[in-house]
């Protein structure tokens, strides 16, 4: 148990929390959520089926770019660059690691798994478990540093994303199409660039890093638009884990035959 | 309109103290100060509690209200239930003086250790010219009271005593970074918050942002972009790289 | 003997407020060794609480302000009794205090040109007070505590000791002045954590310990507010000037009951806000003085206008000097068209987007939202008089704010003269940094010049002792008495009796009540030990503010006529034969008497600043013989 607040010449009060809500409830619904996004995640990223739906040309973000021999014909948007893949290796193996990264390193996700998980702490003013805390001064945590790099990695992922949901407007016969599937695809890559570009990091690229707005006045623009997605940051982390989940999940049953595209046109 | 409120305040100093149970007198529109006034007055004339202007302003009667780091005089007492017991406590992260007031000289002495305004040298008094723009994110920053809440619940020192000695907590990191942001400030203080004020130790976790009287948004705002700056200073691999080559220091931007 | 924490210092500064800070700066920058002693934390004096602005005349927002203009608004509002050298010294150093903040880091709002921006003030003819949204107190009192730290951290590279030069002793309060002979020596104090007893031996102190407010029962002032370095001053056998008028700021929070005089800004009226009675009626247009009929506005048309064409329209009456206001309000209340709650509506939700209201006043808007569950951007304000200052205090020399006993000064609220019967708002903000300074020059001066040290006598700490461990050991032999009981029985005495509007045989009725409290004083019993003992504490404040509640009663009495913070229902009018007049207060250390003393008079380019025509409605035939207006 911690030292800290029972640390010599604190006020001697034996709880370790004298809380009255429930306060152990929002990190309790974080785990959840961020088990079920896990769990998920990996189950589709290993399956290697059901990921492109040759007649709409739909392909789910997890597999995008697809470039090894292992993808199915025409899932490959940007050409087939190494062979076959064993079975252990996602086919989504180019940019999943750097999404991954990226989402580690976020400013909220840290806020959110370092209370959830890590328990330190759970709720504020409630105590923390381990008796030593050394932040993010040692390795591995000392890493959490290098998130700005994994956000340009994940707007070039983006710019990928954005350009598979437009050549999914198509239909069977070649020409466009509209179906159900390219308004989940089109929304979730547009909430993936709100989670993107709302991030700290790209709050400070934008124009947090300078001294003087005055002197830059488009970029204090960029700014204060950058700065007021960011306040939505931690809501665009959580949509966009629903959206990548449901446009795969669509993508998957349609792919898999279970459902048939809704078409509109 | 009045009622009786159950209250448990704690009452005792550096070397014993248990939590004193009361049953007093509650009126329409008042506060937890109000109520620990009432007791000073009627039940226990020697209870200690700090405060002051008794309006959000002067950030004196900090205090933890049912396990939450509050101030005293800005919770109304419409907010808990009527047959709610109340539960008063010191700050538990500072050492206790006596009942509710604590000894947060730490703060004094981290303050101490952030290095003053440092204004361009040959600047005469009437010559400043700064725009609003430019001022208004320190400013934000400038609104801080000083009650220390954020110091209080920051887990980094509430429940790591060894930290205080590397660790400058969310209050003073959040002074280094509105001189940083001071459009006439010179020094660069990427490398000081990190060294002397332990910014890496800060884990984001956001309960000083929670907290805040003031609602000033010190992990958003101060933190955060704190860690972004120091980011480019000393964890860009292309900064370090050019470092190493040409052995420069990088500019401040 | 008597165990005590002795300390030396060249300087020792009572009160960490604007004034104070800015005192014990300037010592220090003059190399003396300078003790800062407050009895809160550092940087939660009372000054926090000042929301408007700083009063300088740097012309950022209208070039025509000078400093003459500046002097004149100041003499104007305190209704020509103020001391004029002090309000001609502020109005010519307040803009290079203003200025000097800045290269401390302070962050004032500013204009479209990167200047300090300056807003309007009651009683101000110009838009003149430097500010930070509604919280300029709170930056200058952290400015000011951020130069100390600042000073400190060279006195650290010097010499590896940041204490060497300036020490701050918070918490700590001071209960006696020690004097060797007649000059002072130290002064000596009590630790309020442990309750030990401190001796400072110092050749000079500074008082800077604020106002009188917690003698009132509804007060904008912090429990600090208890008049101890006026009855410090007292007891040293200093005197006090003015102590009849007390400034009651007419726009306090009138409910919930437990913030009733809280604060609301002037500001609010400064960018628009208007005070409306129970039948929506904007009256302040009722209450013009003849005085002022020529400045303000008779119409609600012209007044709106002023705001942004001030140059060719009066300003609006709801920015009347706060005296005026206050009473104003006073008559609407009694004249049965209040607010629900015994106050009239200041209206700010009407006048400008919701989204501006809460740009320009973020912590009125904070205020009234955390504390009345009022949204000041859809619904009025509730507000009336609450006691805000006292314009008067120790008398002192302006130009090195000396009081009467050598080595003894005092700056900011706790001296008087400067605001004469009436402060302008903005003008204390300024006051503390111009004073404060000069008190700083004159205390080093003053040991500068000395030859040898003042040296405490042993039975003078012995006495100071004795009597602040008093309230443990009662000697009345009558029923003890509760400290809490006997403030409250003062505070509402002074306020029904000696408030804001005072007739001869209520305050007769005031003074019998202070005698009598005097007379249980002795009796007063306080639990438990001398450890944080908020009992205890109290009873010594409560000697501080029986003596002064005396003065300002004993005045109010001599004063027959109605001027500035002073009004008696029984002599409703101003006379000017009681201009130059002041009330000079003192003790003998066991009564406390009152005399008439004379005022200098203005000196001569300074009297010509003003046109013969205004001078007339304060000024006898007699003083005017001398101005060019009436030999022409």
């Amino acid at each position: 148990m911690t030292v800290g607040i029972n640390a010599p010449g604190r006020a001697r009060i034996s709880v370790r929390n004298l809380r009255t809500d429930r306060w152990w409830l929002p990190p309790l619904l974080t785990n959840l959520g961020l088990a079920t996004f896990v769990i998920y995640a990996t189950v589709r990223s290993f399956m290697g089926q059901w990921y492109w739906v040759n007649d709409y040309h739909y392909l789910t973000p997890f597999y995008s770019p697809c470039i090894s021999e292992s993808c199915v014909p025409g899932s490959s948007h940007f050409g087939q660059w190494i062979g076959e893949l064993p079975g252990w290796i996602p086919m989504g193996f180019l940019a999943l690691p750097f999404l991954l990264g990226f989402r580690l390193t976020c400013y909220y996700y840290r806020k959110a798994y370092y209370r959830s998980v890590w328990q330190s702490p759970v709720a504020c003013a409630v105590a923390e478990p381990r008796v030593k805390y050394s932040g993010e001064t040692k390795f591995p945590l000392i890493l959490q540093n290098l998130h700005r790099y994994f956000f340009y990695v994940a707007g070039l992922v983006a710019v990928i994303n954005t350009y598979d949901a437009i050549v999914a407007f198509h239909s069977p016969d070649g020409g466009f199409g509209m179906g159900l599937g390219n308004v989940i695809l089109l929304v979730n890559v547009i909430m993936l660039w709100g989670y993107t570009l709302s991030c700290h990091s790209c709050r400070h690229i934008a124009g947090g890093r300078l001294k003087h707005f005055s002197a830059h006045p488009l970029r204090y623009k960029l700014w204060t638009l950058v700065s007021k997605l960011n306040v939505r940051h931690m809501q665009l982390a959580w949509i966009t884990l629903g959206t990548l989940v449901l446009t795969d999940l669509y993508v998957m049953l349609v792919a898999s035959g279970a459902i048939s595209d809704l078409r509109f046109v | 309109m009045g009622y009786k409120a159950q209250f448990r305040v704690w009452r005792g100093d550096d070397e014993s103290g248990e939590l004193r149970d009361y049953v007093i007198e509650v009126n329409e529109g008042e506060v937890v100060l109000d109520i620990i006034h009432r007791l000073q007055a009627t039940q226990a004339p020697d209870l200690a509690v700090r405060w002051n202007c008794k309006a959000g302003k002067c950030g004196s009667c900090s205090a933890e209200i049912n396990g939450k780091p509050r101030l005293l005089c800005m919770t109304r007492m419409s907010t808990f239930d009527e047959d709610e017991l109340i539960t008063v406590t010191p700050m538990r992260t500072f050492p206790v003086i006596r009942d509710l007031v604590t000894d947060v000289s730490y703060n004094y002495t981290k303050a101490r250790e952030v290095q003053s305004f440092t204004p361009p040298p040959d600047l005469k008094p009437g010559e400043y010219r700064m725009q609003q723009v430019d001022v208004e994110r320190s400013q934000e920053f400038r609104k801080c009271i000083e009650c220390f809440l954020c110091q209080n619940t920051c887990h980094v020192i509430r429940d790591h005593e060894e930290n205080k000695e590397a660790f400058s907590g969310p209050r003073f990191l959040m002074r280094v970074a509105e001189l940083e942001m001071h459009p006439l400030d010179t020094a660069d203080r990427r490398d000081t918050a990190q060294d002397e004020h332990g910014l890496g130790y800060c884990n984001i976790t956001k309960c000083c942002t929670d907290v805040c009287p003031e609602h000033i948004k010190i992990t958003d705002n101060a933190l955060i972009p704190m860690k972004e700056r120091v980011a480019g200073r000393r964890y860009d691999p292309v900064v370090w790289l050019g470092n190493k080559l040409f052995r420069r220091s990088s500019k401040k931007s | 003997m008597t165990q005590v924490e002795r300390h030396t210092y060249d300087v020792v500064v009572i009160g960490a407020g604007g004034a104070g800070l800015r005192a014990a700066i300037e010592a220090r920058q003059r190399g003396l060794r300078t003790a800062v002693v407050c009895k809160s934390l550092f940087g939660k004096a009372h000054t926090v609480m000042a929301e408007g602005g700083v009063a300088a005349s740097m012309g950022n927002a209208n070039s025509n302000d000078n400093w003459q203009v500046h002097f004149r608004d100041t003499m104007r509002g305190g209704k020509f009794l103020n001391n004029w050298r002090m309000a001609e010294l502020h109005a010519k150093e307040a803009p290079d205090r203003v200025w000097e903040l800045e290269t401390y880091g302070a962050l004032f709002d500013r204009t479209k040109d990167g200047r300090i921006s300056q807003r309007n003030f009651g009683g101000h003819e110009y838009p003149r007070l430097a500010h930070v949204g509604d919280r300029t107190g709170l930056e200058l009192i952290r400015t000011l505590q951020q130069k100390i730290v600042s000073l400190q951290q060279e006195d650290h590279k010097e010499t590896g000791d940041y204490e060497a030069k300036i020490k701050v002793f918070a918490e700590c309060t001071i209960t006696e002045l020690l004097k060797d002979g007649d000059k002072i020596a130290g002064a000596f104090g009590y630790w309020r954590e442990s309750g030990r007893f401190i001796l400072f031996e110092a050749p000079a102190v500074v008082l800077a310990t604020g106002g009188i407010g917690k003698s009132f029962k509804v007060t904008s002032n912090s429990w600090e507010y208890t008049g101890d370095g006026h009855a410090l001053a007292l007891k040293a056998g200093a005197t006090l000037i003015n102590m009849e008028f007390i400034q009651f700021h007419p726009t306090g929070m009138v409910w919930p009951p437990s913030v009733k005089g809280i604060l609301v800004t002037e500001g609010v009226r400064g960018d628009g806000g208007v005070l409306r009675n129970s039948d929506g009626k904007r009256f302040m247009f009722d209450y013009i003085p003849e005085v002022f009929k020529d400045k303000y506005a008779d119409n609600e048309e012209e007044a709106d206008r002023w705001y942004t064409d001030p140059d060719n329209n009066r300003r609006t009456p709801d920015l009347l000097p706060r005296d005026e206001v206050a009473r104003a309000i006073n008559s609407e209340v009694k004249a049965g068209r209040g607010s629900p709650h015994g106050g009239v509506f200041l209206d700010i939700s009407s006048r400008m987007p919701a989204e501006e209201i809460r740009r320009r006043l973020p912590s009125m808007h904070h205020q009234f939202k955390e504390l009345a569950d009022v949204d000041i951007t859809a619904e009025p304000m509730e507000v009336g008089p609450t006691c805000h200052y006292v314009m008067g205090g120790v008398e002192v020399d302006p130009d090195t704010a000396a009081a009467k006993v050598p080595g003894l000064f005092a700056a900011g609220e706790v001296a008087g003269g400067m605001h004469g019967s009436n402060r302008l708002g903005g003008n204390s903000l300024s006051d503390l940094l111009v004073f404060g300074r000069r008190a700083g020059t004159g205390a080093a001066d003053y040991v500068d010049g000395l030859t040898d040290r003042p040296e405490i006598a042993q039975s003078d700490v012995d006495k100071a002792a004795a009597g602040a461990v008093l309230p443990f050991d009662p000697r009345g032999g009558g029923v003890e008495e509760n400290p809490y009981t006997l403030h409250s029985e003062l505070q509402q005495s002074m306020n029904d009796l000696v408030g804001i509007i005072r007739k001869a045989g209520e305050i007769r009725q005031a003074l019998q009540k202070i005698d009598e409290i005097k007379a249980r004083i002795p009796n007063i019993a306080v639990e438990g030990h001398r450890q944080f003992n908020p009992g205890w504490h109290l009873a010594i404040d409560l000697y501080n503010m029986i003596l002064v509640s005396e003065c300002v009663a004993k005045a109010a009495l001599l004063r027959e006529e109605s001027r500035g913070g002073h009004t008696r229902d029984d002599h409703p009018a101003m006379n000017a034969n009681w201009r130059n007049k002041l009330l000079v207060c003192s003790t003998d250390g066991t009564d406390v008497s009152v005399v008439e003393q004379p005022q200098l008079p203005m000196r001569q380019e300074l009297f010509e600043l003003f046109e013969i025509g205004e001078l007339e409605k304060y000024y006898t035939g007699e003083e005017l013989a001398a101005h060019p207006g009436r030999k022409a």
